[in-house]
């Protein structure tokens, strides 16, 4: 893989939901470029035979008996919440005018 | 106990409790008397919960005075990684996205250390989200190490470190993801434990990565660190990679001190060369004092490990960028409006936000792995990293079949000066090279004091690792190491730091 481009970074900003400023895209462009460069050495290991490890315990499901259990009231959930309407959180619009 | 009660162990302070020498009230406000004085210049603590903790402190006396059967722990204070969320004071995680947010519900280790009745003095500073070596990643400041106030006090737990180091209090709960418990104790002259994997509920503490979090004792003697392991660790329901089984006999074997017969693996990859040279000759005397006291002695290689700071620095932050979706602005925490936009959509409002939000580190490691994960690249990043993660926990399995511990120093480094590393990620970033690879397999790790270097007279830390599940080995060895180093000092190192002028003296 090539160095990131910043039209890349811009790119992966908006995937993540960051909105950086023009600022922010010109340093995070080198710096990444240089974290990717040391990181790119796990690409020495050869790949083959080797079983992926995601998690350091063997997990199987864990699972519980489907009992109800005592669980937060609307007022302590939403008691955090930056908006709140009709004991609902109150978000901006999710869809654009078209 | 010591004349002065904030220089007491929690083992101390518990027989002093148990023996009505002191209250638990006296002991909460000698430690928050001592945070008046002191953390103005230390800045460890975000928040300070005086008045909290001496309601349980006076709780706690209570139920003692009335003849209750109370944990040997009980009474005795704490202060708790501001990572953890806590009912009634506020969870900030070191960022402004959680500026002031109040959770509703306590962590599991929160409401284990309320159940033993140990008073919480506060919450402390951290690298934002836990991404950090230095807590200059944090929103609100950094936190200065108590040996020399012009260094860094390790990260991302450097505020639970410090109160340590800095007698504002004697003991505090840490978070492990790739050292933040080992390397700020390596550097602040205390005791650090990141348990194995699964050993401690992560239920209510805000993960970074999930497969790497492990929270843990931050503590100023290997005892104290094993009697709080045992009131946090053990099985929990709400926590589904919580392991169900007993806690380790930690405490036990902090109390036998024994090493005579073990075998001891000094691993190849993690020292010499990139490693500070007192903080090397530090390690080498440690080993011999083992070697002396009748452990055998023997080299392993762990050749994987070369790969493990690449494979870390792909598997966190892809794991933290799903992580850290959640903070969306919906919900709680931080909502900020875009500029100049008229009525904005929820998906710019979080834009927004968390751009606003989060600090560079935490918005470099996003990046970083949405990228990781991203389809074109998974393979060549995640997938190859999931891989070398693979390789690193053969080694250990390897390793551990010739030696029942193995030993590293800590950090390569001593405390470096506030500021230093800032500019440069990949160097902030090598300060956790020979602590993540516990981390990627699971193991359980302690970092303990080995001395000061000669060349800045700082604090240096060694670190010894054991299979899984198999804690109480840690607490064995380090024990009888802290036993040897303590005579041969003449006392706790922590005793040689200087001593903090208290503000306005």
């Amino acid at each position: 893989m090539s160095a990131l481009s910043r039209d890349d970074v811009a790119h992966l900003a908006g995937l993540a939901r960051i909105d950086l400023s023009d600022a922010e895209l010109d340093r995070m462009v080198g710096e990444l470029g240089v974290i990717l460069e040391s990181v790119a050495k796990v690409q020495e290991v050869a790949a083959q035979d080797i079983e992926p490890m995601s998690h350091p315990l063997p997990l199987t499901n864990v699972t519980r008996p489907d009992e109800v259990r005592p669980s937060l009231g609307a007022e302590a959930a939403l008691a955090g919440a930056p908006a709140q309407e009709q004991q609902r959180f109150s978000v901006p619009r999710i869809l654009a005018e078209d | 106990m010591n004349s002065d009660i904030t220089r007491s162990s929690a083992a101390e302070l518990a027989h002093a409790l148990d023996s009505r020498e002191v209250s638990s009230v006296e002991v909460v406000q000698a430690h928050l008397d001592r945070i008046a004085a002191v953390d103005a210049d230390v800045h460890a603590y975000l928040h300070v919960d005086a008045q909290g903790a001496l309601e349980a402190a006076r709780e706690v006396d209570q139920r003692r005075a009335a003849g209750e059967e109370l944990h040997v722990l009980a009474g005795v204070p704490i202060a708790v990684k501001d990572v953890m969320v806590t009912k009634g004071m506020p969870t900030t995680c070191g960022s402004k996205i959680l500026q002031g947010w109040m959770p509703p519900y306590d962590s599991t280790v929160v409401a284990r250390l309320r159940a033993t009745g140990m008073p919480m003095l506060g919450k402390t500073n951290m690298d934002e989200f836990a991404m950090g070596s230095s807590t200059e990643h944090s929103a609100y400041g950094p936190t200065h190490n108590p040996w020399d106030l012009s260094r860094i006090p390790g990260g991302s737990g450097g505020g639970s470190s410090a109160v340590v180091a800095a007698y504002e209090a004697p003991l505090a709960i840490g978070t492990d993801t790739g050292g933040s418990i080992r390397q700020p104790a390596a550097v602040t002259g205390t005791v650090g434990v990141k348990p194995t994997y699964g050993g401690v509920s992560r239920y209510g503490l805000v993960a970074l990565a999930s497969s790497l979090d492990q929270a843990g004792p931050v503590t100023r003697t290997v005892l104290d660190a094993a009697l709080l392991h045992s009131v946090i660790g053990g099985h929990d329901p709400m926590d589904s990679t919580s392991i169900d089984a007993p806690v380790p006999a930690v405490v036990e074997a902090a109390r036998r001190a024994e090493v005579r017969g073990l075998r001891v693996g000094i691993i190849k990859e993690l020292g010499g060369q990139g490693y500070q040279a007192g903080v090397q000759a530090r390690f080498e005397e440690s080993v011999q004092l083992l070697q002396d006291a009748g452990a055998e002695v023997v080299e392993v290689s762990c050749p994987s490990f070369d790969y493990a700071l690449a494979a870390y620095y792909l598997i966190l932050p892809s794991e933290a960028s799903s992580n850290l979706a959640k903070f969306d602005a919906m919900r709680y925490g931080l909502r900020v409006l875009p500029e100049g936009v008229r009525d904005p959509s929820a998906e710019e409002v979080m834009a927004a936000t968390r751009d606003a939000g989060f600090g560079d580190e935490v918005k470099r490691r996003i990046i970083l792995g949405t990228y990781a994960l991203s389809s074109g690249y998974y393979d060549a990043y995640y997938g190859q990293a999931q891989k070398v993660r693979r390789l690193i926990a053969d080694d250990f399995v390897t390793a551990f079949g010739q030696a029942d511990v193995l030993l590293s120093p800590t950090s390569p480094t001593t405390a470096f000066k506030l500021g230093d590393k800032l500019d440069d990620p990949m160097s902030m970033y090598l300060q956790d090279v020979a602590t993540i690879p516990a981390n990627l397999a699971g193991v359980p790790g302690m970092s303990l004091p080995s001395g000061l270097a000669d060349e800045d007279g700082l604090p240096t830390g060694i670190q010894i690792l054991a299979p899984a599940t198999q804690d109480q080995r840690l607490y064995g060895v380090g024990a009888a190491l802290e036993k040897m180093l303590t005579e041969r000092w003449g006392g706790p190192l922590l005793s040689r730091a200087p001593e903090l002028t208290a503000k306005g003296a």
